[in-house]
């Protein structure tokens, strides 16, 4: 079958880059470089999370950050109380897994149709934003993890080898933590949107009626979608957190929810690679544009370009209007102008295929 | 018997504000089936419009109550014509570009006035309950809420405009074969909703103070109280709004303002699983 | 006297004022082919998605094989063994034909009998063809097929086929014809059609809805003569 072989072609392609990535980058770039790099990629198993729940699920969560913020807030409170890092970065995962399910269960149980969902979702983010932020008094503690409200918490301790508190995991080794997790995010997403599971779910989002008519339960499907993708922001939180040892309440903010859902939407709903792309491509693009102001230039250059919501708001309204699907050339585009490797441009263009075939 | 009074007061301006804050947002979702992220952007206009028109002399009070509103009112309709009317019928595009709208309008002011809270003092003064003094503005929140409301159910129940309003809220289709003409009903609907956003951010401006990110704080409860309300405009703000501003003004009361959002969240959360069409959905069906 | 296979008692549906079905008492025999006649508002498709889980009846029973399924959610009585064949073909549009059938057929079988009873169900509605290609690409009529093979392919025990052959050419409803008669060997089945060919060539017993009632229940000729029943429906129907 041509499609399969299409499939392993594309698959093949990721993993020879992604290890070309993952062996290169370090080699050839000083640590400024590759700690940027470290973020991007942490941002992209985020916007994975949301490229399962949203793109294949067809569940609209406007709040994914929601996940992403408990996720890191989870990890700061725990590794102050405990120390040692291991059963921190797992209740990062669980944590904001259990709470995905909890409001999961109330949204799909309660029948809440698409758009409250959306809805709801960023009023919860919103609302935790607002919580945490008020949370800046001395009285306001979990253990002896202060939480600092608006101020944030500061030093985090970084993650550490499993067991081995006296080892903690350096910048360098962020990057490779990093970059390992999303490869191995992006391959388990495709190995379950290949099993039964995941064939069921695209069903389901592709017509929840005749799913349902078939014998399938929708609700337990995006229930359970909706929990792998918590989990997977939760983990995202996760190192984050580690990655700059601080995390305040504008993880939660609504420019944070936005940028993931921009990340889908530029990228694409239905593949995997697209928001990887999108993610990657609007965080450059944004850090690009703030950074390299001209020296002596004019103010409004400031004002304008290193203007994150205005240059995000303007991409949202852009690609609603005119690209609505996330649009393959748009990707080619970017594609191009990002990176230079012909491969990678093939494979772009190859994915919303693929992902179909998933 | 006094901190009952001032309770009161108090639980009283938090269905107001509740109210005030929700009901463009409910007129547009009402009539329009649009969900416009970009409502507490708005909200943050309307004080920025009042703030910028007061300080360059003119009257505070035609500011907050005739500036204000004219002037989102306008963008509104821009809006609508420019983004919005590409988008009906696809709800979720919508919001999608209500959010990128909401968005570029908090770069835009941060770009104009800068990332910084600006205010004008309340007027009015403060007045006496027994031993507490209770700012008299609060009590001109409460009557401006209560004029918007009464506005409202009079225009809708008494004039054409309100007529056809109706007419669209129980079905589009219906009234476009009525010779309604549906694009100039929703102009219309999109700047009315957008210029009480405006009034009620103007009217609210000396109380919290304005910033660019101002509309964050707004966006969620009024979402909450639209949505808990349910598809009647009137009567799903009304009653939304006096059951969560009740139950975050007593949750603020007994302990913190931080409980207070959480408890209207949860108190929102398990409304809208007991009743997923709102209040009016089960209760007050024939409310406006 | 056998238990019948469904029984509807006293079934009602009210939307607001209107009385869309009323006080049905309709029984089903185990292996019985009906036909639905009756005309458009009449409550068939009102009927059906209550049967399905689709509706929630305001008052009244139904009986599968004896056990209430009244207030049961459709995929629950999906896994009972009831399958619909909806009027507006309902499939998965963004999804191959093979994909459609796999997802109804992966429900009941193993990962490796799916496989098997996907290529025997496609080449069972003549999809083998089109199997790679996208439903939502194809032909009003070859949408049909896909539908009836995505029911088929979960094993129902009792089909609804809500106007199968509406849209096909004379040669398919041939074609369908042939394929309900023999779904019927094994199956149960409640059709419901307005092509009085159609039922011709399927049906013994036909039962006709009027304004949301049982209006008479007799085998198809005795309807055919029925003066009551062309006044309402059949009058233009017959002469056209």
């Amino acid at each position: 079958m041509n499609g399969r072989a299409l499939n392993l072609l594309g698959l093949g392609l990721v993993a020879v880059i992604g290890i070309a990535f993952l062996v290169l980058i370090p080699r050839l770039f000083e640590l400024d470089v590759v700690l940027e790099l470290t973020v991007y990629m942490i941002m992209a198993i985020l916007a994975l999370s949301l490229a399962l729940i949203w793109g294949y699920g067809g569940i609209l969560c406007f709040g994914q950050s929601a996940f992403f913020g408990l996720g890191a807030y989870t990890y700061a409170i725990a590794v102050f109380n405990i120390g040692e890092s291991t059963i921190p970065l797992l209740l990062a995962i669980v944590l904001p897994a259990a709470f995905a399910a909890l409001l999961g269960y109330f949204m799909f149980y309660g029948r809440i149709s698409d758009v409250y969902l959306g809805v709801i979702t960023l009023t919860v983010t919103l609302i935790l934003f607002n919580s945490v932020n008020s949370t800046a008094g001395p009285e306001f503690r979990i253990g002896s993890a202060r939480l600092g409200g608006f101020n944030g918490i500061p030093g985090i301790p970084p993650l550490n080898f499993p067991g081995n508190k006296a080892s903690p995991i350096d910048l360098e080794g962020m990057f490779y933590l990093a970059t390992i997790s999303l490869l191995a995010t992006y391959f388990g997403l495709r190995l379950l949107l290949a099993s039964r599971f995941g064939r069921i779910i695209v069903g389901i989002r592709e017509n929840e009626r005749r799913a349902e008519l078939l014998g399938y339960d929708p609700r337990a499907y995006k229930l359970a979608t909706f929990t792998i993708g918590g989990a997977l922001a939760g983990f995202a939180g996760c190192l984050f957190a580690n990655w700059g040892n601080f995390v305040s309440p504008t993880i939660f903010g609504l420019a944070q929810s936005a940028q993931i859902i921009i990340w889908v939407i530029v990228g694409g709903r239905g593949t995997l690679i697209g928001p990887i792309v999108g993610c990657i491509g609007i965080q450059w693009l944004t850090t690009a544009l703030g950074a390299n102001q001209p020296s002596g230039g004019p103010d409004w250059w400031a004002k304008i370009f290193a203007n994150a919501p205005l240059i995000l708001g303007i991409i949202l309204i852009a690609f609603v209007l005119l690209v609505p699907k996330g649009l393959v050339p748009t990707l080619g585009d970017l594609g191009q102008w990002l990176l230079s490797s012909r491969g990678k441009r093939a494979k772009t263009r190859l994915e919303p295929k693929r992902a179909e075939e998933g | 018997m006094d901190l009952v009074a001032l309770l009161a007061i108090q639980v009283l301006y938090a269905i107001a504000s509740l109210a005030l804050i929700s009901v463009g947002l409910a007129i547009i979702f009402g009539m329009m089936r649009v969900i416009n992220l970009a409502h507490g952007e708005f909200l943050m206009l309307g004080g920025y419009a009042a703030i910028v028109a007061t300080n360059n002399g003119v009257n505070i009070w035609l500011s907050m109550l005739v500036v204000a509103p004219i002037v989102v009112g306008l963008i509104g309709v821009v809006v609508e014509r420019t983004i919005i009317r590409f988008l009906y019928g696809r709800m979720i595009d919508t919001m999608l570009a209500t959010w990128g709208l909401s968005l570029f309008l908090v770069g835009l002011t941060t770009a104009i006035f800068g990332n910084t809270t600006v205010g004008i003092s309340a007027p009015l003064g403060s007045f006496q309950i027994g031993a507490y003094r209770t700012s008299a503005y609060t009590l001109f929140v409460i009557a401006v809420a209560a004029v918007v409301l009464a506005a409202i159910f009079a225009v809708m129940r008494w004039t054409r405009l309100g007529l056809i309003a109706r007419g669209t809220m129980q079905n589009a289709n219906m009234a476009a074969a009525l010779g309604v003409n549906p694009p100039r009903v929703y102009a219309i609907t999109f700047g009315v909703g957008a210029a009480l956003s405006g009034l009620a951010g103007a009217v609210l401006a000396p109380v919290s103070g304005v910033f660019p990110t101002i509309g964050v704080a707004y966006v969620a409860k009024s979402f909450i109280t639209v949505i808990g309300g349910g598809a009647a405009i009137l009567t799903g703000t009304v009653s939304a709004s006096a059951l969560f501003g009740t139950i975050n003004q007593i949750a603020t009361f007994v302990t913190t303002p931080v409980f207070g959002e959480v408890a209207l969240l949860g108190a929102a959360i398990v409304l809208i699983r007991l009743l997923p069409q709102g209040i009016t959905g089960r209760f007050f069906r024939r409310g406006l | 006297m056998t238990e019948p296979l469904l029984q509807t008692r006293d079934l009602s549906m009210h939307f607001g004022g209107v009385r869309a079905v009323r006080h049905v008492d309709f029984s089903l025999a185990e292996g019985e082919l009906r036909c639905l006649i009756g005309p458009n508002g009449a409550g068939k498709s009102t009927f059906f998605k209550m049967l399905t889980g689709q509706l929630q009846p305001t008052h009244g029973h139904i009986l599968f094989r004896g056990q209430e399924i009244s207030y049961a959610h459709a995929h629950e009585i999906a896994r009972l063994g009831i399958g619909i064949k909806t009027q507006v073909p309902s499939v998965f549009d963004g999804l191959s034909v093979r994909e459609n059938i796999w997802l109804a057929a992966n429900r009941i079988h193993s990962r490796a009998q799916t496989k098997r009873v996907v290529d025997e169900m496609l080449e069972r509605v003549g999809l083998t063809e089109a199997a790679e290609r996208l439903v939502g690409q194809l032909a009003h009529g070859q949408r049909q097929w896909v539908e009836l093979g995505l029911v088929l392919a979960t094993d129902p025990q009792l089909i609804l086929l809500d106007e199968p052959a509406a849209g096909m050419t004379h040669e398919e409803v041939h074609k369908t014809a042939e394929l309900v008669r023999e779904i019927n060997r094994t199956k149960a089945l409640i059709v419901v059609e307005h092509d009085m060919q159609f039922i011709r060539m399927i049906a013994k017993q036909v039962t006709v809805f009027n304004q949301g009632s049982v209006l008479v229940e007799d085998t198809v000729e005795s309807i055919m003569r029925n003066p009551q029943v062309r006044d309402i429906y059949l009058g233009k129907q017959a002469a056209a």
